[in-house]
């Protein structure tokens, strides 16, 4: 078990020191000659009105909402995935079924204009 | 205690490869995207720093260290620095269960191709860190202060959960073929049968094209690049980034993008497997020569499938917002169910 | 000490420091990226316990979905996400409930922890290898009727998000 997450632990601990030397490097050459009127935010040529942490359409939340559900349900069906050759017919139907309810919540909201972007 | 370092160091050394190799790649990729760029536009493309212009990525490296990392007026500091290091480290870490070749044999002792390439969970890892992905475009957006990195921001992050989900039911339906979650078991599986050409792709053809298309939307490239639609976000999250924290979501973005045609080339096109029997060409299994050969074959799919990525970003205008969030929840997620349910159907009347 | 306890701690001090940053930072966006940490201290728990298909699903679902919709919530209230979190609404009396119902939940756990019988033999002879074929089989077979509850019970979850979402039509 060990002599099999050690190594992805040992790229995941490499993979953020390489980012960070990065970083750091970038601090220590790049020149630093900051103006008050460089670091005002981009807003094409114009002053910057307000502050840009506006409230967003609600849109964007209601993805992230219907992308748990579905998520679960993805996560739910992967250790069905890899037994499914040796299990036989009765695990099958029960996914099958599992697959269908989930498929109603799905058309449900298809039709109640969930997915619409308008 | 010592078992234990010789498996860390062994998994340092490979590590260390494995990431110079990356970075090569995405240097690569870069070059290729701008001379490919620039011919399919009639144009030449760098051709001034080395032959042909071979080592300008690396000049450009080198400019956006030198750069000033101007972070800007009420920008959160602290975030502003991290989102880069989020998204680099990403690109990096899901390296650690891809294989490049058959364990090859040194003495006694069997040195796997990849850093852990025989984890249970393989694939999954890879899943589990595209999720993590989203946080430094996310990041980057909201702490920026900027509008246009706002919006690039929360529009990545909406596209990239929702293509997530065709993604993984794709990936779903070739667990259920291969009954395994390790890359190198499904590659394995894609050689064994029809003398080494029972690529996923043949028998998964929709799930394959649900595949592609999702793994342009992962990498935000065209014709997904809204979060950075330059005609109407400016250059979409990372608008307000500049030297070489510009360049680390540059390169994670190049990297993410020969990460992907990794995985399509594993999960679908026969990995990196010859199309005969490696002893038809005099090759034993688990020699050096063997593992470089495949090796080789290995990259030259991957460099196949980053110059489609490449030739699809100069060729198909961007899509409207609207219209992506139709095609990911109303056509892929439908269809990659579909294709999920006849995939199963396949396996069961096969093994039964 | 061996390496096992080693890495139990490092993951263990990295859940409770972020744990804490969770809770003590001033800033809201602060605390959901703390709560970031903690999730991957917890999966990292979970993978060395040999559940390593639930390490990936707690990264998948907790880092991927939720902490996403959190973070969502964070930055859809306007002026939320720079408020300073301690700002007169805390006082005496604020301090006294929440000191009273986190002593009593720390006594229940360390009681818990102090009479139940940890001792499962065997459970790591089972799942030696992983857990997963495991799960898929008996999550088929022996429990297959709270598999389907589970199905239902996500539907009625997507009902309601979807009700949620447009209520105005």
């Amino acid at each position: 078990m060990l002599e099999l997450y050690l190594p992805i632990i040992v790229m995941v601990v490499l993979g953020v020191v390489v980012a960070l030397v990065f970083l750091a490097l970038s601090m220590w050459l790049g020149s630093r000659r900051a103006t008050p009127l460089k670091t005002t935010t981009y807003e094409s040529g114009v002053e910057p009105v307000k502050t840009a942490r506006e409230r967003f359409s609600v849109k964007f939340y209601m993805v992230a909402v219907s992308f748990i559900v579905f998520d679960i349900e993805v996560v739910f069906l992967y250790p069905w995935a890899i037994q499914a050759g040796t299990l036989g017919i009765i695990p099958f139907i029960a996914m099958i079924v599992f697959i269908i309810i989930l498929f109603a919540g799905y058309y449900y909201e298809l039709k109640k204009g969930g997915f619409e972007w308008d | 205690m010592n078992e234990i370092l010789w498996i860390s160091l062994e998994a340092l050394i490979k590590a260390i490869i494995i990431l110079s190799l990356l970075l090569l790649s995405a240097a690569i990729s870069v070059y290729l995207e701008r001379k490919l760029s620039a011919w399919i536009q009639l144009r030449i493309g760098p051709n001034r720093v080395g032959p042909f212009g071979l080592l300008q990525p690396i000049v450009d490296v080198v400019k956006l260290i030198m750069k000033e990392d101007i972070v800007p007026n009420g920008a959160n500091k602290f975030l502003h620095g991290l989102a880069p290091v989020i998204s680099l480290a990403v690109a990096i870490m899901v390296w650690a269960v891809i294989p490049v070749a058959d364990p090859i044999k040194i003495g006694d002792h069997i040195i796997q191709m990849g850093i852990s390439p025989n984890a249970d969970i393989g694939i999954l890892f890879i899943l589990a860190m595209t999720s993590v992905g989203v946080y430094g475009i996310a990041l980057a957006g909201w702490s920026s202060n900027n509008k246009y990195s706002l919006l690039g921001g929360l529009r990545s992050s909406a596209q990239m959960i929702s293509y997530e989900l065709s993604m993984g039911l794709a990936i779903l339906s070739i667990i259920l073929i291969s009954g395994s979650f390790s890359l190198s078991d499904i590659v394995n599986q894609q050689f064994s049968h029809w003398g080494g050409f029972r690529w996923n792709i043949f028998i998964q053809p929709l799930g394959f094209l649900i595949f592609l298309t999702t793994a342009f939307a992962e990498t935000n490239r065209a014709p997904f690049d809204l979060p950075e639609a330059e005609q109407e976000l400016v250059s979409g999250y990372n608008t307000e980034y500049s030297g070489m924290r510009f360049g680390m979501f540059f390169l994670a973005e190049y990297a993410n993008m020969a990460t992907s045609s990794a995985i399509i080339t594993l999960l679908y096109l026969g990995g990196w497997t010859l199309p005969f029997a490696p002893s038809a060409i005099g090759l034993e299994q688990g020699t050096w020569i063997l593992g470089l050969v495949q090796f080789v074959i290995f990259a030259i799919k991957i460099y196949l499938l980053v110059m489609f990525f490449i030739w699809v970003r100069w060729t198909v205008p961007r899509f409207r917002y609207d219209q992506l969030m139709r095609l990911g929840w109303k056509v892929l997620l439908p269809l990659a169910l579909l294709n999920l349910i006849l995939t199963s159907f396949g396996v069961l009347f096969i093994n039964h | 000490m061996n390496t096992f306890q080693i890495v139990f701690y490092l993951f263990a001090l990295i859940v409770i420091i972020s744990a804490m940053g969770v809770v003590f930072s001033r800033k809201l966006m602060y605390s959901a990226f703390s709560l970031l940490f903690t999730f991957f201290g917890v999966a990292g728990i979970y993978a060395l316990l040999n559940a390593d298909f639930l390490a990936v699903v707690q990264i998948m679902i907790y880092v991927g979905g939720i902490l996403v919709l959190i973070i969502f919530g964070v930055m859809l209230t306007t002026k939320i996400t720079d408020v300073d979190m301690i700002s007169g609404k805390t006082g005496k009396w604020v301090y006294l409930g929440a000191s009273i119902v986190s002593l009593s939940v720390l006594t229940l756990l360390l009681y818990m922890f102090n009479t139940v019988n940890w001792n499962l033999p065997g459970a790591t002879a089972i799942y030696h290898d992983s857990s997963l074929d495991a799960l898929g089989t008996v999550l088929l077979t022996k429990y297959v009727l709270t598999f389907l509850v589970a199905a239902i019970l996500l539907l009625i979850a997507f009902i309601g998000a979807a009700l949620i979402a447009r209520k105005g039509n």
